[in-house]
């Protein structure tokens, strides 16, 4: 080579690039032709999305028809109808014969209202005579179910959060395009601003969320607590979501607000179960004051644990219906 | 009272507790949280046997201010304390093995709901475990139900869900009769206390009053457990539910859940109900029928299966029903094997599982019989571990399976009658097991260009997988521990039954 070149001035060069094309490290034709698909027009793009909606539901119809045709038919099946019968037939056998056995089990029970029958016994008896001074609770099935077998209803509450979960594994859609697409069909399902709805719920609403805050707050004192009074709350939210939608409701109550309150909840319930399974395991005296029978503020832990067991209810109904309805809210 | 005695509230709070935790937490967190609560309750469980062994009697432990029969209480022995650490030792080691099947089949976003379920699955264990009081047994019964659809269902394919359902409807009847078994008790005892009902049966028992309710109210409970266990003819739904779940669902499911409520049949029949009140009564005599019956269709079904995880589970059905046999002697040798076959199923089953989806791992995910020829040389781990399950199953020497088969045919040599037909049954189950196990493994070691099929020959060495090699060789050496150390560990149970009742 007599003169030298700059570097890029040889790249410039056809031998250069022919060596590269055959090479295959660079495509002489990137950034020269025009690649890029024809921008279809709106109609065109809707036509295409229904053919092939369109083709899946056909194919899923025919799917449907031909299993109901041919295997699921009892007229062409004689097997299914075989089947069917002794099925139908041993189904009700079986009910017959445990409806007959409970009843002849009840028919030999002790009898309903004498005195000496077994559940007579000391355990009701002190529930009943000193359950007002060891709980401070002057209602004495809430005294039995959250101080005495608090237990039970630790684990009792759990089931509540435990189905709520399955349903959110069940029903939950979590990828976007489910989400639009279950959105869009809820709004056809949505009473638009009816007038008559929205009215009474707006009459309603508020008075049925202060009567479930007062069955909870009041549980101690009369007949109520914590599952009754959330059932009452989430009666409540479902009636206004259903008068004004799901984006009214969202502006105060969305997964996460549930997601928070069920866990501090339940948190809450765990935490001071624990104090006060461990001192009264240990023999430790409990420093939680039980108030004067008969006070809003009384009967220790019974009132707080309430509360918890209202949250875990309420939002619990309010999620069922929400899950059901679209998967999510 | 000393500071461990607290350790098995604790255990079953912490478990209750890191439900609601993984809730609000993501998945990887979910997950760190999950197995930290599971090795916590083990440690924990370990000192509680350690102390029981130590003291050698078992322990009150009363839940809140209120003694007995007015509050809750738990009761702490050597048995429930093995069982405890047993039982969280095997889930510790199906939640690792299923890891790798679980972020890949189920959603990123549902992850941590599996989380959820598992914790209170094990806290649902642990209180069935622990608790004498037949209602607070019947409320994590329902934990146990409901978490149990949830791992079915959380791999959202059509399959799982239909198993879901069907595994539902079959529950909540068990749950159902259950129910209804603890309401009579309750009308004819006044008590939910299992020491105080078992005084009070004993006084209805001797003066004969209340009979046919009585014996009712024991069919109701024996029959509603049984459903839920998988005994015999209510086991319907197992197929499904452990062929179709996850890996880790079908590995918990069969080697827990069932056991767990196989365990609740134990106390009712030592403390609630009383032993020799159920040998009266004759539903063990039932119970042992069903056995049979169960030993011998299980293996039929599993021998005519062709898809190796529905035959695992055909298995499981058969294995459920040695321990019913056991049940169904009814002398405490029985018993004693029955617990034994509990520990030495569920080591076996959950293996079984895992080593079989390392296979199909090669197999281009086929669990078709023919598909897994040869795959025994693509992934050896599992193909070792695999033919280790089997062995164990089938009952050959050095393998847990073995030392259970032992113990049923001595417990039922001390019986009457029951000797020629346990015998019988015993025989010929062995000989279906070892066609259906043998025919697999052979199947798994058959080259498989000799058998002309094509499969490409990729293989997974132990590096690819360490988690789940490793968990393997732990269930490899559990059985092993099971099969060669059963001495001791049949001593520690009847030790523990002897402090049970």
């Amino acid at each position: 080579m007599s003169r030298k070149r700059p570097e890029s001035e040889y790249q410039k060069t056809i031998s250069f690039r022919l060596k590269q094309w055959l090479s295959g490290t660079k495509d002489p034709f990137i950034g020269t032709l025009e690649m890029k698909a024809r921008e279809l027009s709106e109609g065109e793009k809707v036509r295409i999305e229904k053919e092939e909606r369109l083709r899946t539901r056909e194919y899923q119809e025919e799917k449907k028809t031909r299993v109901s045709r041919w295997v699921y038919n009892s007229r062409r099946n004689r097997d299914v109808r075989v089947f069917r019968g002794i099925y139908r037939a041993c189904a009700a056998l079986f009910c017959v014969f445990l409806l007959l056995m409970l009843l002849t089990a009840v028919s030999w029970l002790p009898t309903e209202g004498l005195e000496d029958r077994p559940v007579n016994n000391e355990v009701s008896a002190r529930y009943i005579e000193s359950g007002l001074q060891e709980t401070g609770a002057v209602n004495i099935v809430t005294g039995m179910i959250l101080d005495y077998r608090a237990f039970d209803t630790l684990g009792e509450s759990h089931v509540l959060f435990a189905a709520t979960m399955t349903v959110l594994i069940l029903l939950r859609l979590d990828r976007d395009e489910d989400k639009k697409r279950q959105q869009a069909d809820d709004r056809l399902y949505e009473p638009k601003n009816d007038l008559i709805l929205q009215t009474v719920a707006r009459i309603l609403v508020p008075p049925i969320l202060i009567f479930g805050i007062y069955i909870i707050l009041c549980g101690h004192l009369g007949p109520g607590g914590g599952f009754s009074g959330g059932a009452v709350i989430g009666a409540g939210l479902i009636l206004y979501v259903n008068a004004f939608g799901f984006a009214k409701t969202e502006r105060f109550f969305t997964a996460k607000t549930y997601k928070v309150t069920s866990f501090s909840a339940l948190a809450c319930y765990s935490l001071s179960k624990c104090y006060s399974f461990y001192t009264g395991a240990n023999e430790i005296e409990s420093v939680i004051p039980l108030g004067t029978p008969g006070a809003i503020l009384s009967s220790g832990l019974i009132f707080v644990l309430n509360i918890c067991v209202g949250i875990v209810v309420a939002g619990t109904m309010y999620t069922f219906y929400a899950m059901f309805r679209k998967g999510g809210y | 009272m000393e500071f461990v005695q607290n350790f098995p509230f604790i255990t079953i709070i912490l478990a209750l507790f890191s439900g609601p935790l993984c809730s609000v937490l993501k998945s990887r967190a979910a997950k760190r949280v999950n197995t930290a609560v599971i090795c916590l309750v083990l440690a924990m469980s370990v000192a509680v046997l350690v102390f029981t062994l130590r003291t050698g009697e078992a322990y009150i432990y009363r839940m809140g201010h209120f003694s007995a029969p007015w509050g809750n209480e738990i009761r702490v022995g050597v048995l429930e304390a093995f069982m405890a650490v047993f039982f969280s030792v095997i889930m510790l080691l199906c939640m690792l093995g299923g890891r790798r099947e679980l972020t890949a089949e189920v959603e990123e976003t549902k992850q941590n709901l599996y989380y959820v379920m598992v914790g209170l699955l094990l806290s649902s264990l642990l209180a069935l475990i622990y608790t004498n009081d037949l209602f607070t047994a019947y409320v994590f019964v329902e934990i146990n139900t409901i978490s149990a659809c949830g791992l079915i269902m959380i791999r959202q394919n059509g399959r799982s869900i239909e198993a879901a359902t069907r595994y539902m409807i079959m529950s909540l009847l068990g749950s159902g009769l259950f129910l209804m078994g603890i309401c009579y008790l309750y009308d004819l005892t006044g008590h939910l206390l299992m020491s105080n009902i078992k005084e009070q049966v004993a006084l209805l028992a001797a003066s004969g009053e209340y009979h046919i309710p009585l014996l009712i109210s024991i069919t109701l409970m024996s029959v509603g457990l049984a459903i839920k266990s998988a005994l015999f003819p209510f086991h319907a739904w197992v197929p499904d539910a452990y062929g179709y779940s996850t890996l880790s669902s079908a590995a918990i499911l069969s080697s827990l859940v069932s056991k767990g409520y196989i365990f609740l049949v134990v106390k009712i029949f030592y403390r609630v109900i009383g032993f020799d009140v159920i040998r009266e009564s004759k539903v063990i005599n039932v119970l042992f029928v069903f056995g049979v019956l169960g030993m011998i269709f299980g293996s039929v079904n599993a021998i005519r299966e062709n898809n190796i995880r529905r035959m695992i589970a055909w298995s499981s059905v058969a294995q459920i029903g040695y321990i019913y046999m056991g049940f169904g002697l009814g002398t405490t040798a029985g018993i004693t094997a029955s617990l034994f076959h509990i520990l030495s199923h569920a080591a076996t089953k959950s293996m079984l599982f895992v080593s079989a989806s390392g296979l199909t791992d090669v197999s281009h995910g086929e669990t078709d019989f023919f598909g897994l020829t040869g795959s025994g040389y693509r992934n050896r781990i599992a193909g070792v571990a695999f033919t280790a399950g089997s062995l164990s199953m089938v009952g050959i020497p050095l393998f847990s399976g073995f030392i259970s088969k032992v113990l049923f045919a001595s417990a039922a040599y001390d019986t009457s009658g029951k000797l020629i037909p346990a015998m019988i049954a015993l025989a010929v189950s062995t000989l279906l097991n070892a066609i259906y196990f043998m025919k697999t493994v052979i199947r798994i070691y058959t080259p498989s260009h000799r058998a002309g099929i094509k499969t490409d020959t990729r293989v997974i060495a132990m590096r690819e997988q360490p988690q789940k090699a490793v968990v393997l060789m732990l269930f490899i050496a559990l059985n092993l521990i099971l099969g060669l150390g059963s001495q001791p560990i049949v001593n520690m149970l009847t030790q523990g039954l002897e402090m049970f009742g």
